[in-house]
């Protein structure tokens, strides 16, 4: 019960959507193609499901070649960023297609769809059109849709990126408690990073077509395997650190790494929210922590962003919460957040 | 946990890919629109043409000054009709698409019923209006046929044109003419050019109406090829007519086609609902305009029945009552009725084939990805829209003789040399439809087990059933209308309505005169009422369409 793929290329053309892939999904794992948009992880995804003419490279369940098996003899479920429910049906008729088209019985099929409608919270939705529902609603009858066959492998593509930023919140919770409960195997593909770690137990990094990283969310968060990955992760500035039992140093100050981190160079990936503005401590330069001057400020959803200029490094993108926020001009001092500071080896 | 579903193919029975084998369905489901194409156009058209070729003379002909002034007015008037046509075009265009005024979907109505009439019923009510000969009426004539085309065709994409477009151009300090002319104006473009492609084809290659109206005086590509055949068995001289009108018409047909790949590209496009509102200000003009054009476009059908009660002595039916009869004086072999019956059988049965010739090609053409098979087929499968019908009717003359006696006296070759002329239209009734598919749709049903002949019957049909329902309609009062080819291949017995008005008006008599208007009126009727049914089911379709 295994999805593997080996050396998977796609071209459009001369360009190579997606390079010599290789990544695996065990029985009842959920993997996350992460990764900014174009850079392939949809194509990816769209080969798997035997929607792309494969170049080079094998698509395989439980190691047999699928090169010849048609996309509706796959049992692979598909669920679109925007639904793509049948206009012409209503919510039962959608969720019941896949049923109809593996010829179960139609009261086993009334039976089914009502069981996944409970289970993404439409319950009793099955005579509605489905262009009366919300865009939130009819992505959870397109995940009803999709598991209603029992997949052996479910796909999804941008799931949730249609939909309101709070619906999305919402929905990938839900989400999340799906797949679990149904024990689904499911590739996820999506450019947001909170949406794979919430859906996710392994999160794959992609980048020009190209796979940067495979790693569990927390890993991937802390310890990127190079660069771009970090970069992609909200990492805005790099600085160079020196690691030395547990502690890194820097010109921005100490910080805390994970116990496995080596001794020695490294660099560490900063992201806003890892560099506070200490409260109360207007910086004077003593202490060994970095001090510098606020150059502008922009309230967020749960805290204020600053910008601020420190001395050899330029501007850093830093956050303090909304209790005394400093005003543009003044000095501060700044400490670093060991949970949102990532670590560059080498 | 237990699967339903299905375990995959062992390995190696599928070895063949995927794209491989859609691509062998796609090109066995063209084979039989591609087969008919051959047998029952292709070759007549090409066994006329070799035939003049053969007895040389082409050159001849071609080198005559004659033929030249015949080049130089058929492509004239139909230059001139398709300015006429278009400008009438445009405020009905607008008014339909963009302005939310009452008794719209009746407006659509009369304004698409003259593009299906007979052509025979159209010649006879200008004649009606302007008299033999009249040069005004030919162009007059030529345009009113195809104000439907433009209405149809640019109105369906204007309907779908997002108006905050033009919101945004007036809100930077455009007036609203400058708005239309700046930003809606090469929005529309493509539809305006395939709609004039489109019109000045059909102009181009117009039959009944010159032949009936032009009597003697006018002649243009196609009558002359006609007359040449019929009455001066000239083959030589129409072939090489012939060949100039196809030449002719693969230009046009090319212009069209590359006018419509740009519209069917990146636009913006919005459900109608969302487009129009009630008129306000200047859309007033606008109105009145397409109010005069209305009134224009009715004049010729109010004549038609007008002249077919005038009797001599008054208003009276004596016209309709002659419809039970042959004729004054024996001029038909059977009566008007049966002609009628004749008409409606061949009409059914060309729609039947031509809905699965159509239908076929519609679905080879929406889901062939290379873009240049999908516009060689596409251009391929519109030849014989442009083709002279004439050159085609003659061809099945020709070629008779090489069937065996039964196919050649067989009724059957009616129907099938209509369905000829109506396919192209199936086509490009329903390929539009098929194309704004979602492709993903289709994916979506894939991923769930349905194989692509499931694909095609869960989503596919659904989606297009009303476009289906059009196609069928106008395919329909088309079938019932043809003339040009037809006329060469009835027999007395077998004699349509069409072709029968034309027998009776040729002849003396006043009752002759009475019956052919009266039948015109009763083929108008049924073509209204068809056309009026049609748009009833179409109304709450949303889509960008041609027709």
């Amino acid at each position: 019960m295994t999805l593997t793929v080996r050396g998977l290329t796609v071209r459009y053309g001369e360009v190579l959507a997606v390079r010599s892939v290789d990544l695996a999904v065990p029985d009842g794992g959920v993997l996350a193609l992460l990764g900014p948009s174009g850079c392939g992880k949809s194509t990816l995804l769209r080969a798997v499901a035997g929607l792309e003419t494969v170049a080079e490279g094998r698509v395989c369940w439980d190691g047999v070649d699928l090169a010849g098996t048609p996309v509706h003899r796959r049992a692979f479920g598909l669920v679109f960023q925007d639904g793509q429910l049948f206009p012409h049906r209503t919510v039962a008729g959608n969720v019941a297609f896949g049923l109809r088209m593996a010829g179960v019985d139609r009261a086993v099929r009334d039976a089914r769809v009502a069981e996944l409608l409970e289970l993404v919270g439409l319950a009793g939705y099955e005579r509605r059109r489905v262009t009366q529902l919300s865009g939130g609603e009819q992505q959870r009858v397109a995940l009803a849709r999709a598991l209603a066959p029992r997949p052996r492998l479910l796909l999804l593509d941008e799931p949730l990126s249609a939909l309101d930023r709070e619906l999305r919140d919402q929905l990938a919770v839900d989400l999340a408690r799906v797949l679990a409960e149904t024990g689904t195997t499911a590739l996820v593909v999506t450019h947001d990073h909170d949406e794979a770690f919430t859906l996710a137990d392994r999160v794959a990094v992609m980048s020009e077509g190209e796979i940067r990283q495979v790693d569990g969310p927390e890993r991937v968060w802390r310890r990127p395997a190079d660069e771009r990955v970090a970069r992609f992760l909200g990492c805005s500035l790099l600085v160079p650190a020196t690691v030395r039992g547990g502690w890194a140093e820097s010109v921005l100050g100490r910080v805390r790494v994970p116990g496995d981190v080596p001794d020695g160079t490294v660099r560490l990936g900063l992201r806003a929210s890892a560099v506070r503005v200490s409260h109360g401590g207007r910086g004077d330069g003593t202490g060994g922590e970095a001090t510098g001057e606020v150059l502008r400020r922009v309230h967020q959803r749960d805290h204020v962003r600053l910008v601020v200029r420190v001395a050899d490094v330029g501007e850093v993108q830093a956050s303090t919460p909304f209790a005394g926020v400093p005003e543009v001009g003044e000095r501060v001092r700044l400490t670093l957040d060991p949970d949102a500071v990532a670590v560059l080896v080498g | 946990m237990s699967r339903v579903s299905r375990e995959p193919r062992p390995p190696g029975t599928g070895v063949v890919p995927a794209s491989t084998r859609r691509r062998i369905g796609l090109v066995g489901l063209a084979v039989l629109p591609l087969a008919f194409l051959v047998f029952f156009f292709a070759w007549p058209v090409l066994a006329i043409i070799g035939r003049g070729l053969g007895e040389g003379g082409v050159s001849d002909m071609l080198v005559r000054a004659q033929t030249w002034q015949l080049v130089g007015f058929t492509l004239g008037q139909a230059a001139a009709a398709t300015v006429v046509a278009v400008l009438a075009g445009l405020p009905l265009a607008y008014v339909t698409a963009r302005l939310a005024v009452p008794g719209r979907g009746l407006l659509r109505v009369l304004v698409t019923v003259p593009f299906v009439l007979p052509t025979v019923v159209v010649g006879l009510a200008f004649r009606a209006l302007l008299g033999d000969g009249s040069l005004a009426g030919i162009v007059l004539a030529n345009a009113f046929f195809n104000v439907a085309v433009v209405v149809r065709t640019v109105g369906g994409l204007w309907a779908h044109l997002d108006r905050r477009a033009e919101d945004a151009a007036r809100a930077l300090g455009a007036s609203r003419w400058r708005a239309f002319t700046s930003v809606s104006l090469p929005a529309l473009r493509p539809a305006l050019g395939s709609a004039a492609a489109v019109v000045f084809l059909f102009c181009a290659t117009s039959f009944g109406v010159v032949l009936v109206i032009g009597g003697a005086r006018y002649r243009t590509l196609e009558t002359e090829i006609y007359l040449r055949t019929v009455n001066l068995l000239d083959l030589s001289g129409a072939a090489a007519l012939s060949l100039l009108q196809l030449a002719a018409v693969v230009a046009a047909l090319a212009v069209g086609a590359a006018a419509r790949r740009r519209r069917e590209g990146a636009l913006a496009l919005r459900s109608s609902a969302e487009t129009t509102r009630p008129p306000s200000g200047g859309d007033w003009v606008v109105v009145a305009a397409a109010g005069a054009v209305l009134v224009g476009l009715l004049v010729p059908l109010v004549a038609v029945a007008w002249r077919s009660l005038a009797t001599s002595s008054g208003f009276g039916l004596d016209g309709y009552r002659a419809l039970a009869g042959g004729g004054e004086g024996g001029v038909l072999r059977i009566s008007v009725l049966d002609a009628a019956l004749n008409s409606v059988r061949a009409a059914v049965d060309a729609t039947v084939l031509a809905m699965v010739l159509g239908g076929l090609a519609a679905v080879v053409l929406a889901r062939t990805r290379r873009a240049g098979a999908t516009q060689l087929l596409d251009t391929v499968m519109m030849l014989p829209l442009g083709v002279s019908a004439v050159t085609v009717g003659f061809g099945y003359l020709v070629t008779l003789s090489a069937l065996p006696s039964g196919l050649r006296d067989s009724p059957v070759l009616v129907p099938f040399v209509q369905a000829l002329v109506i396919t192209p239209l199936v086509i490009r009734i329903m390929l539009p439809v098929l194309r704004s598919v979602d492709d993903r749709l289709r994916q979506a049903a894939a991923t769930l087990g349905a194989g692509p002949v499931r694909v095609w019957s869960a989503v596919d049909l659904p989606m297009s059933a009303r476009s289906l329902v059009t196609a069928a309609g106008f395919g329909f009062v088309i079938a019932l209308g043809e003339f040009g080819a037809t006329s060469f291949l009835v027999r007395p017995e077998t004699m349509t309505l069409p072709v029968a008005i034309s027998r009776l008006i040729s002849r003396p008599g006043e009752l002759n005169t009475l019956a052919a208007y009266a039948a015109c009126t009763v083929l108008l009727v049924v073509t209204a009422l068809v056309v009026a049914l049609v748009e009833r089911i179409r109304v709450r379709s949303d889509t960008v369409g041609e027709f």
